[in-house]
């Protein structure tokens, strides 16, 4: 990936995740969500990881998204009114948060082995939905079959959830 | 300009955790703080794929298991953010309220 595109999309990506932490309205932070992922698969699709980056929009930008844009709307929710903010979790949450973040600058900087640029692929065309598959189907055969449980547990858990009284 | 290093992608995929979770300690509407959770979680989906494209295996290709741990990923986040908007929805209807400060008690 040419380096201009890699701090392009980033430089979006990250000013769009802002911009879903600060926005008082969830109709703007869902949409600024669907922006932000948008420039994530961007950058996965520079990353020679095409598939991924086709299941990230289609999966996340498309259903997840839809599903919160409903739920927001469903609810009716406006934005949400200033409040007093509790000083003392707003000055923790904030140091937590640039405390993790000069953490990994930290870790980043000692991390010899990731300031090498990336090794070239070995191969002329990448057949990457392939590798995925055989990679899936092969290795991860029984963790794919549990998933499959899994995504069954939660639809049914969400129509109990969603009946009209719980007991 | 300087070729693109693992680490570039490690720092982009560390400040956008760091902006979920900074969403997530510091807003009240529990709708929002879903969302920040879903930009947490793809931060390390893009740290994954950074490593998964770092190591060039001996015959030229990426390394696909950090692919299909992503592929996992995604679909629990799915079926996550099912069940959590079921819960948020049945808890809307009992107290008509998204604010976690109006949401204090456990059995109501």
């Amino acid at each position: 990936m040419s380096p201009i595109l890699f701090w392009l999309f980033t430089a979006l990506m990250l000013a769009f995740g802002t911009s879903v932490v600060l926005n008082r309205d969830p109709v703007a932070s869902a949409l600024s969500l669907v922006a932000s992922f948008l420039c994530l698969s961007a950058l996965f699709v520079g990353l020679d990881a095409f598939f991924i980056g086709v299941i990230q929009i289609l999966v996340y930008a498309g259903a997840v998204m839809v599903l919160f844009l409903f739920i927001i709307m469903l609810l009716d929710l406006k934005a949400e009114q200033r409040r007093q903010f509790n000083r003392l979790s707003l000055a923790g949450g904030g140091a937590v948060a640039v405390g993790f973040m000069f953490e990994l600058l930290h870790v980043l900087n000692s991390f010899s082995i990731g300031k090498n640029p990336f090794p070239p692929l070995g191969v002329a065309r990448l057949d990457d939905v392939r590798q995925v598959g055989i990679t899936l189907f092969t290795q991860f055969n029984l963790p794919f079959q549990t998933v499959g449980v899994l995504v069954l547990v939660a639809s049914v858990g969400v129509i109990v959830l969603s009946r009209r009284e719980l007991k | 300009m300087n070729p693109l290093t693992l680490n570039h992608y490690l720092l982009a995929s560390g400040l956008l955790f760091s902006i979920g979770f900074a969403g997530v300690l510091l807003r009240r509407n529990i709708i929002t703080i879903f969302m920040c959770l879903e930009l947490m979680l793809n931060a390390a989906n893009l740290s994954l794929v950074a490593f998964s494209r770092y190591h060039v295996g001996a015959d030229g290709l990426p390394n696909y298991n950090a692919q299909v741990l992503v592929f996992f990923i995604i679909a629990v986040a799915a079926a996550e953010v099912a069940v959590g908007l079921a819960i948020i929805v049945a808890l809307y209807r009992a107290r008509q309220t998204t604010h976690v400060e109006d949401l204090v008690s456990l059995k109501f």
